[in-house]
């Protein structure tokens, strides 16, 4: 049985890369750096994590600078093939920025940066991320972000809820069974969606199901001592995904 | 004498120290040496008044490895091979004129200490003070200072995981913007911050450098009056994106190519003079520098311009020469320019030179030691006034009264939860974060294969130091230490922060002398040597100076860091205070936020016995390493009642006082007197509540056994509260003093 394979990628400014690696490796998965400016092919097996972080201190736009970075090419390239790419919060904004993935993530509608736990379950369970999460699962995970503001036009928000393309949503406590069935699932209330994404939307994947983008962070939440460890249940189910059992 | 008035106040020397300062030269200094020397000379960087008051602090103990003054921050050993290092460091003036860059560069300045030994960053911490929130302009100070500390930390991802805030209009012209940093790592990584090996170059790595900031370190070392709004140049602009650069860039070079380096020293107050000065001080050594390689982010600066510029993300690295290469590589690779402007020498002096030009050649000891005033201080007049108001002859509070009591309490802005403060910060990258901001004390493990973790806390009434500096002060080290204690770690070291006004009126200089005494007295009696730390003088407005405020930043250390305490109750924990019983005498209101706000008024006069203190630190301890703890907290702010509300409230459970409790003649004294070393805790089987209560027999610590855990109210004596009353209260607090 092959071992997962992960490159995570560090921009200038990237700060999840060691919490990433840490999360992994608590998994048995090894994982390998990747400066931003190496330009070389990620294999194909690979699972490319684009981490958090202020990429170029985003004092333009979230991501918008490092989606020049040379290394884009090589993730936009296994991508294309059908490789597996996970983008959390800077690297949602990363992967929205270079194309790969629909829509902004604006400021939050607090107009503050925001530190919390989330609510969370996923809202289809086809692609290689969220095929091992139980149907109506909660996951609690921490967010950290001053932009995860989802937005896209409305009729881009349609496709994706008809492509069954929303992977994550944020959900109030007791919200769960028959999360998948759109933008009713679990209560969107001011307090379990943290930033005013549109249709509670904390991640959604690309058409062919291999590329997420995410703002909680699972890497985060991988053991009981830092509070939780359901972030786990998306590792576990790429690692199920591609036949290694952690 | 040929130096004017003007220049003389620019650089805020006295004309007896210019004398000083040409007698030590044997000639009247340039206009380089004279900005060097007023920049070295500042109560900022010189210590001049408060120096002679540090031969109190005890500074050794079996943990510490790097003492105070010795490097940029002190060091302790926290076992197996792993060690912390920490500071904590004001930036007062600047974040009183531009609360969102004062504080942001604050949060900057204390991080590049703490890398700059090696160690990498795991932890921040802010002590605050603000007016109160009724004014606008404390509302904007306050909002910007929290965004400034949040977005320099966010963004170089590095946790801000506690801190304190109190409100006071002591404050409302000069607030207090304390940061505290903790490093950790390998024992052999740490670098020394020394100009060793003469011959070896001096490069100057991260920001180029501009006109921004010049002055800065003067600027923090005179009262602020009305015309201070025109030196908002001397504050500078922070660039936390570089700062992560400069951060990855020199921890990678401590901890794989420690051998390359000689010294790693920061540029803060006084930039590359202070910098280059010190590092050279502290080897023995001197220094040459060559201004014209100074990068410049600006065109026509002077020699005088580089040398005292405070452009931030700088840092002075001393490769051994052979390695120069290598060390220029690795910070190219992290995408920074690094360049060589000097060089060490051994002849003692600090030469800088604008190409072939010599523009300061002066002794590095002249420069390194400023001239020290003994302070004269006088006792201020108001201490036998408010010592000998009569508490007991306020009314006491109205039992039907005391539920509304409670609530007000809880939701003031000096107890409410500061939940809308820290949930600005990343409080968890790292994943280190145990025990999350909100608590008594922030709890992290360091993980790398070790069990060990350690506890964070910053405290410091000012109020109490104002009614008592000496006891005030050692109450600011005791309720640091406690909150500490509360997680179950032992306390072992801490980290000061001296914010006073201008000690040179005589009641500021007691203030100051005294408040020294105290915290050194109650370092010497709980065992944590005084490591680091800072002082922040001149904290004046022309409506008088800031409340006196020692912020003493606790370190503790737990051998394992699952089993930590926390203030949260369960239903069915048996409750009990440690320390002094409930029934208190109207004296123990002393300075509390009730009579504050009850009363408006502070007043009376603190107390605390530090052996009583010491012993119920050790009990608690104790019991915790028996297992017979289930919750701690420590008993402060608000007294008894808000104490237990907030363990209720941690813990989503009510509390019924047991039958019988005696709460004694003052109702007010009993649930909001604020009496000190005292614990509540929780402890959750019958056997354990009886090898406490022997315990603390044994120990000769009183133990009041309050009642039990339940249900969805607090009631006590008269006190019959809903749970989701005090929660409202309670959360919202901060966010109703802001909506003004």
């Amino acid at each position: 049985m092959p071992a997962l394979r992960v490159a995570i990628v560090v921009f200038p400014g990237t700060w999840s890369d060691r919490d990433c690696g840490y999360a992994l490796g608590r998994l048995g998965v090894a994982t390998r750096r990747v400066w931003h400016r190496e330009a070389a092919p990620f294999a194909r097996d690979e699972l490319v994590v684009l981490p958090g972080g202020f990429s170029y201190g985003d004092y333009l736009r979230c991501g918008a600078v490092a989606r020049f970075s040379p290394v884009m090419e090589a993730v936009r390239a296994h991508a294309g093939a059908g490789g597996l790419v996970i983008g959390i919060c800077n690297g949602f904004q990363i992967l929205c920025e270079a194309g790969l993935l629909p829509g902004v993530l604006m400021r939050n509608d607090s107009l503050q940066f925001r530190c919390q736990d989330v609510l969370l379950v996923a809202a289809q369970h086809d692609s290689p991320f969220t095929r091992g999460i139980a149907r109506g699962r909660v996951l609690r995970m921490p967010i950290s972000h001053g932009e995860g503001n989802y937005y896209a036009d409305e009729a881009t928000l349609d496709r994706l809820e008809d492509a069954g393309r929303v992977a994550f949503r944020y959900v109030a406590a007791g919200a769960g069974a028959g999360a998948g069935a759109g933008a009713g699932a679990g209560a969107a209330t001011a307090e379990a969606n943290p930033n005013g994404s549109l249709r509670n939307i904390a991640g959604i994947v690309n058409e062919r199901g291999n590329v997420l983008g995410m703002m909680p962070h699972p890497e985060r939440a991988c053991e009981p001592l830092l509070g939780g460890e359901d972030g786990n249940a998306i590792w576990q189910s790429v690692l199920a995904s591609v036949g290694v059992s952690a | 004498m040929t130096v004017d008035d003007r220049t003389l106040e620019q650089v805020a020397m006295s004309r007896d120290e210019y004398a000083l300062l040409v007698a030590r030269l044997d000639r009247e200094p340039t206009e380089v040496e004279l900005g060097m020397a007023g920049a070295l000379w500042s109560e900022h960087c010189g210590y001049k008044h408060s120096r002679p008051l540090f031969h109190h602090f005890p500074t050794t103990g079996p943990y510490v490895l790097t003492k105070i003054g010795e490097e940029n921050a002190g060091a302790i050993d926290l076992g197996d091979g792993w060690i912390a290092v920490f500071k904590m460091e004001s930036h007062n003036h600047p974040s009183a004129l531009e609360p969102y860059q004062g504080a942001a560069t604050g949060v900057g300045g204390i991080l590049r200490d703490i890398f700059a030994m090696g160690m990498r960053p795991v932890a921040l911490l802010d002590s605050l003070r603000f007016g109160l929130l009724d004014d606008a302009h404390q509302r904007y100070l306050f909002r910007n200072v929290v965004a400034g500390i949040g977005g320099y930390g966010n963004c170089v991802g590095v946790p801000t995981v506690g801190g304190e805030v109190q409100f006071d209009r002591a404050y409302s012209g000069n607030p207090l913007v304390n940061a505290m940093c903790v490093g950790v790592g390998r024992r052999e990584h740490l670098l020394s911050a020394a100009a060793r090996g003469p011959g070896n170059p001096l490069l100057l790595v991260g920001a180029d450098t501009g006109r921004d900031g010049i002055h800065g370190a003067t600027f923090a070392s005179v009262e602020l009056d009305e015309g201070s709004g025109e030196r908002r140049p001397a504050v500078q602009v922070g660039n936390p994106f570089l700062e992560k650069l400069l951060m990855e860039a020199c921890v990678e070079l401590a901890e794989q190519h420690r051998d390359w380096i000689e010294g790693l020293q920061d540029l803060g107050a006084a930039g590359l003079t202070s910098s280059a000065v010190e590092s050279a001080h502290r080897a023995g050594t001197g220094i040459e520098i060559d201004v014209a390689k100074v990068p410049r982010r600006e065109r026509g600066m002077t020699p005088y311009d580089v040398m005292l510029s405070e452009s931030q993300e700088r840092m002075l690295v001393i490769p051994k020469r052979e390695h120069l290469d290598d060390v220029v590589a690795l910070f190219r690779r992290w995408e920074l320019h690094a360049d060589v402007v000097g060089v060490v020498t051994d002849d003692g002096m600090a030469t800088v030179r604008d190409g072939d030009a010599v523009v300061a050649r002066v002794p590095v000891a002249v420069l390194a030691e400023a001239p020290q005033y003994p302070l004269q201080g006088r006792r201020p007049e108001r201490l036998d006034r408010l010592h000998g108001e009569n508490l007991g002859a306020l009314p006491d509070l109205d039992a039907a009264r005391a539920n509304a009591a409670l609530l007000e309490l809880l939701g003031c802005e000096n107890i409410a939860s500061r939940r809308w403060i820290w949930r600005q910060y990343d409080h968890q990258v790292g994943n280190h974060t145990v025990v999350r901001p909100g608590g008594d004390a922030a709890v992290l493990a360091l993980g790398g294969g070790t069990r060990r973790g350690i506890a964070l806390a910053t405290d410091g009434n000012g109020r109490l130091v104002w009614l008592d500096p000496r006891v005030g002060a050692q109450i600011a080290v005791a309720e640091a230490a406690r909150n500490v204690v509360a997680t179950g770690a032992t306390p072992v070291a801490l980290t000061d922060c001296l914010n006073f006004g201008n000690p040179e009126k005589p009641e500021v200089a007691y203030e100051l002398e005294q408040a020294i005494i105290g915290l050194s007295e109650a370092a010497r009696a709980l065992g944590t040597p005084v490591v680091s730390g800072n002082a922040s003088l001149y904290n004046e407005t022309p409506q008088g100076a800031v409340l006196p405020t020692p912020a003493v930043g606790m370190l503790g250390v737990l051998e394992d860091v699952e089993r930590h305490l926390t203030p949260a109750l369960r239903a069915g924990d048996a409750v009990v205070l440690l320390g002094a019983s409930p029934a208190q005498p109207a004296e123990s209101l002393a300075g509390s936020e009730y009579l504050a706000r009850a009363h408006g008024r502070v007043a009376g006069r603190p107390r605390l016995d530090l052996e009583l203190e010491a012993r119920v630190q050790r009990l608690v301890l104790e019991a915790h390493a028996r297992a017979l703890l289930a919750a701690a907290h420590d008993c402060s702010d608000g007294g008894l009642a808000v104490t237990l509300a907030e363990c209720c409230l941690a813990g989503g459970t009510g509390f019924e006082a047991a039958a019988g409790l005696e709460l004694g003649a003052r109702l007010d004294a009993a649930l909001f007197g604020e009496a000190q070393s005292r614990f509540l805790v929780g402890v959750c089987e019958p056997a354990a509540l009886a090898a406490l209560l022997a315990l603390a027999r044994d120990a000769a610590v009183p133990a009041t056994l309050l009642g039990r855990a339940g249900g969805a109210r607090l009631r006590l004596g008269p006190l019959d509260a809903a749970l989701d009353a005090m929660r409202e209260a309670c959360e919202g607090g901060l966010e109703r003093a802001l909506a003004g």
